[in-house]
């Protein structure tokens, strides 16, 4: 009796301490996130005001604003999702309505895989070899989008294909009972019901694509440009890189830091506002059904 | 019947043909990742008519811009492996026990917290937390350890971890969710407290999936270039501490591809060097997804 | 009264990948009747069902041998085009399924996906397939609203007046009253009732009151053949086999 209770009292402290390794680790999660948004936030604050969010950069980057990395860093994102939503939404149409199972689903789908796994350097390397080298589009807003695109499809097609998943069989018999065709059912009926799951895929590509500097860094981004872009064959600044820059290689690093952390808290909020969006959209999306 | 038998062979052609562009859509993917295969391996292979695989792959020394040049990504190779795997030893635990917390331990009300924090924490641009891990962490762990720099292989590694840590926790999430109840009830209800059913049980059960995260969390560290860049140090020698400065591959294509003159030794070299970066994720990836395959767990009578 | 043959099945068998789940069926249905397909879950009866518009067509593992030839042509012909067959074969499923559209929209729905613009003539059909189906006075003053704010039994009847629109000659139902109460239930039964005036319906049920209440021709399959076939009095009253007795006596099933 005596051994059996305090075998008892040992098992329960045995599962308190293990449970609370497990409420720690997700609390140390939370935590850096936390730690890493205060600093950016009680450091640069500051920096920001109207001059730093609608002027260019002045006194050789040591003074001003970030205007052109922001309008950069929309462009490129935006020029992204113009690549990968068309393409991501088609695979996914085609992996989740037409493809049969087989070796030929097999092999897009271990494709989808592998280009989800290519390091951000790499998809860096491909641009400047392919976009702006052989296809001759220069370090330009058109190889940058393609190349942060190419490296946003696999997100698309992920998250497409999980809302094409979501839609109902019930909803496509319904419709080929009454005498539609594949395509009319996809366009009518399956694909209204998934897209509000499809934008929120997109809203996170976007802001993927948003905060990537590795790809954009041989492609489309430079240190800085005097104007505004106006065609998609210009060189452009960006936030990310201009973090970089500003860290990294400017001429006066710690005293630009301010400027530093007030781009970096620009950059965060646009890409954690957008997930939050997303989040919340989609918690919503899931309380409807 | 007859009605619409001829529109019948026009609608079927024009369903065909639409079945046919999708398809053909469908295959960007594969075609973007043989396009990268081929660009990279046609940008990086003119390298080794200057030194051999051999060397370029073990040699010590990477003076690119020296005279003559000196192309051996060895001490490269070693940096990336060290902070992969030393993010690893951070990452694995920290991801799986989370994943653990949200699928066994913690009330609903709190996965709703908690699984956004993860994501949001994924979501993290890399070039942020560089710069947080330069500007914060660098002079924290300097002035602790007493050491000549905070831009090293722990600090790189570190960073690295809270960037793998979503990857592990949210699929080995799914693999210890997928887990048949009634396994995890034939094991409660022969008296074993929860824990022991976790250790027993659950880990053994959910093993593929959780192995396939952590190669797919280890895959996402490797081939993470702005932290390395900004943090690892950056100097190219085989470290003998975690806190020697490194220069993991990424960080040194990233660094010297603005400088490296067009289709010269140098620029050909950051392209080789890409391809081995390339074929390290390939191969991670490969062995993830060939464990998940043939792992998979369709029910409980699979076991 | 002596009615047209509508469909004739003919030595028909069906394979799921390599289980046979039909074997040489052949049975005749006869235009403006009921005819019931009962028998234990399992027997065949919903695949049957599902062969007469090439539903299975859905699933990537079938075969199918043997015929089933509506007005003389044989549907598992590869040149039949399946779209004309479902346009004159409708379909009523199992849980009332209709699309997150408004109420107008999804009776609607099959005739702009046949091609029909004439808006006078939606609006036309829409409402006499409503009233067909016996739910018009329900909804005609909320007829944009959305079809998910309907109850059970009005979304199934909602489902019927749906396939209606396109004015098949057959319609198909699939155990179209099991996800629904018992007063819902009578209401399909009566509606089933008044259809049979204008259409060939062929109906699977679980139930064998409901077979004997609705149906003309009840045939009772039993691991996937077809075991005995007859006027639904006589089957239900004097069955020739012994197994069909057992069945709707409950003694096995």
């Amino acid at each position: 009796m005596n051994t059996s209770s305090s075998l008892l009292r040992r098992r329960k402290l045995t599962q308190v301490a293990i449970f609370g390794f497990f409420r720690l680790s997700a609390a140390i999660n939370g935590i850096a996130l936390l730690v890493v948004v205060y600093f950016l936030v009680a450091k640069g604050w500051r920096a920001i005001n109207w001059t730093f969010l609608t002027q260019p950069p002045k006194e050789a980057m040591t003074e001003g604003g970030i205007l052109p990395c922001i309008v950069g860093t929309l462009c490129l994102s935006l020029g992204a999702i113009l690549v990968a939503l068309p393409i991501g939404v088609a695979s996914a149409i085609y992996l989740n309505e037409y493809a049969s199972p087989g070796r030929l689903l097999r092999a897009i789908r271990v494709g989808i895989n592998n280009l989800a796994g290519v390091p951000s350097v790499v998809f860096g390397l491909f641009g400047l070899a392919f976009f702006v080298v052989w296809l001759k589009m220069g370090v330009s807003i058109l190889a940058g989008s393609l190349t942060l695109g190419v490296l946003t499809l696999p997100v698309i097609i992920g998250s497409s294909e999980e809302a094409l998943r979501s839609v109902p069989d019930t909803y496509r018999e319904a419709s080929l009972g009454l005498g539609a065709t594949k395509w009319q059912t996809i366009y009518r009926v399956v694909l209204p019901a998934a897209l509000p799951g499809i934008l929120t895929g997109a809203i996170l590509g976007i802001s993927r694509a948003a905060g990537e500097t590795a790809p954009i860094m041989f492609t489309a981004a430079v240190f800085y440009t005097p104007s505004l872009p106006t065609s998609i064959f210009d060189e452009i600044m960006a936030l990310p890189y201009h973090i970089y820059v500003l860290a990294t290689a400017g001429t006066e690093i710690e005293a630009t830091r301010h400027l530093q952390y007030g781009t970096a808290l620009v950059l965060i909020v646009l890409v954690l506002g957008l997930n939050l969006i997303a989040i919340i959209y989609r918690a919503r999306l899931q309380r409807r059904m | 019947m007859a009605k619409g038998s001829q529109t019948g062979k026009s609608r079927q052609r024009r369903e065909g043909a639409i079945s046919f562009f999708f398809f053909f859509v469908a295959l960007t993917s594969i075609t973007i990742l043989t396009l990268i295969v081929v660009f990279l391996f046609w940008e990086g292979l003119p390298i080794f008519s200057k030194v051999s695989v051999h060397d370029f792959l073990f040699g010590r020394y990477w003076y690119p811009t020296d005279d003559p040049a000196d192309f051996g990504i060895f001490s490269l190779i070693v940096a990336s492996l060290a902070v992969t795997a030393m993010s690893a030893v951070i990452s694995i635990p920290l991801g799986v026990m989370t994943a653990l917390y949200l699928a066994e331990s913690a009330s609903a009300r709190l996965r709703e917290w908690v699984k956004p924090i993860v994501e949001l924490l994924a979501a993290l641009p890399s070039v942020v937390i560089g710069f947080f891990g330069m500007v914060i962490v660098a002079p924290f762990l300097q002035e602790i350890f007493d050491i000549p720099t905070g831009l090293n292989l722990f600090n790189a590694s570190l960073m690295l971890a809270f960037m793998s840590v979503p990857t592990i926790c949210s699929i080995s999430e799914d693999a210890i969710y997928s887990v048949p109840l009634e396994l995890k009830e034939a094991s409660l209800a022969l008296g074993a407290p929860q824990w022991e059913t976790i250790a027993r049980v659950i880990l053994p059960a959910s093993l593929s999936g959780i192995s396939t995260a952590i190669i797919l969390g280890m895959s996402r560290a490797i081939g993470e270039t702005m932290v390395v860049l900004m943090i690892a140090g950056g100097a190219a020698q085989l470290p003998s501490s975690i806190f020697d400065p490194v220069r993991p591959m990424p960080a040194s294509i990233a660094a010297e591809m603005a400088e490296a003159p067009f289709r010269s030794d140098h620029y050909y070299a950051l392209f080789a060097t890409g391809v081995v970066l390339f074929v390290f994720t390939l191969l991670f990836n490969l062995v993830s997804e060939h464990i998940s395959n043939k792992y998979r767990q369709v029910g409980a009578a699979t076991l | 009264m002596e009615h047209s043959l509508k469909i004739k099945i003919k030595n028909l068998d069906f394979y799921y990948g390599d289980f046979k789940a039909l074997h040489d069926i052949s049975m005749d249905i006869y235009a403006n009747q009921v005819t019931a397909f009962i028998g234990p879950s399992g027997c065949g009866k919903s695949t049957l069902l599902r062969c007469l518009n090439r539903m299975n067509d859905l699933i990537p593992i079938i075969r199918v041998e043997g015929q089933i030839l509506p007005d003389d042509q044989n549907i598992n012909d590869p040149n039949v085009d399946v779209v004309t067959l479902r346009h004159n074969v409708g379909m009523v499923f199992q849980k009332p399924n209709p699309f997150p559209k408004s109420i107008f929209e999804n009776v609607a729905y099959g005739l702009r996906v046949n091609g029909i613009k004439d808006k006078a003539y939606i609006a036309n059909q829409v409402e006499k397939s409503l009233i067909q189906a016996a739910i018009w006075d329900e909804v005609k003053d909320r007829i944009h609203d959305s079809a998910l704010g309907l109850s059970g039994g009005q979304q199934q009847r909602l489902c019927i007046a749906r396939a209606l629109a396109i004015e098949p000659e057959v319609v198909l139902m699939d155990e179209p009253a099991s996800a629904l109460d018992p007063i819902a239930t009578q209401k399909i039964e009566e509606l089933i009732h008044q259809l049979k005036k204008s259409y060939t319906i062929i109906i699977v049920t679980h139930n064998m009151q409901q077979a004997a209440r609705v149906s003309d021709i009840t045939a009772f399959f039993y691991l996937g053949k077809l075991i005995e076939v007859d006027d639904t009095k006589t089957l239900f009253t004097k069955p020739k086999l012994q197994q069909t007795e057992d069945y709707i006596t409950g003694r096995f099933g």
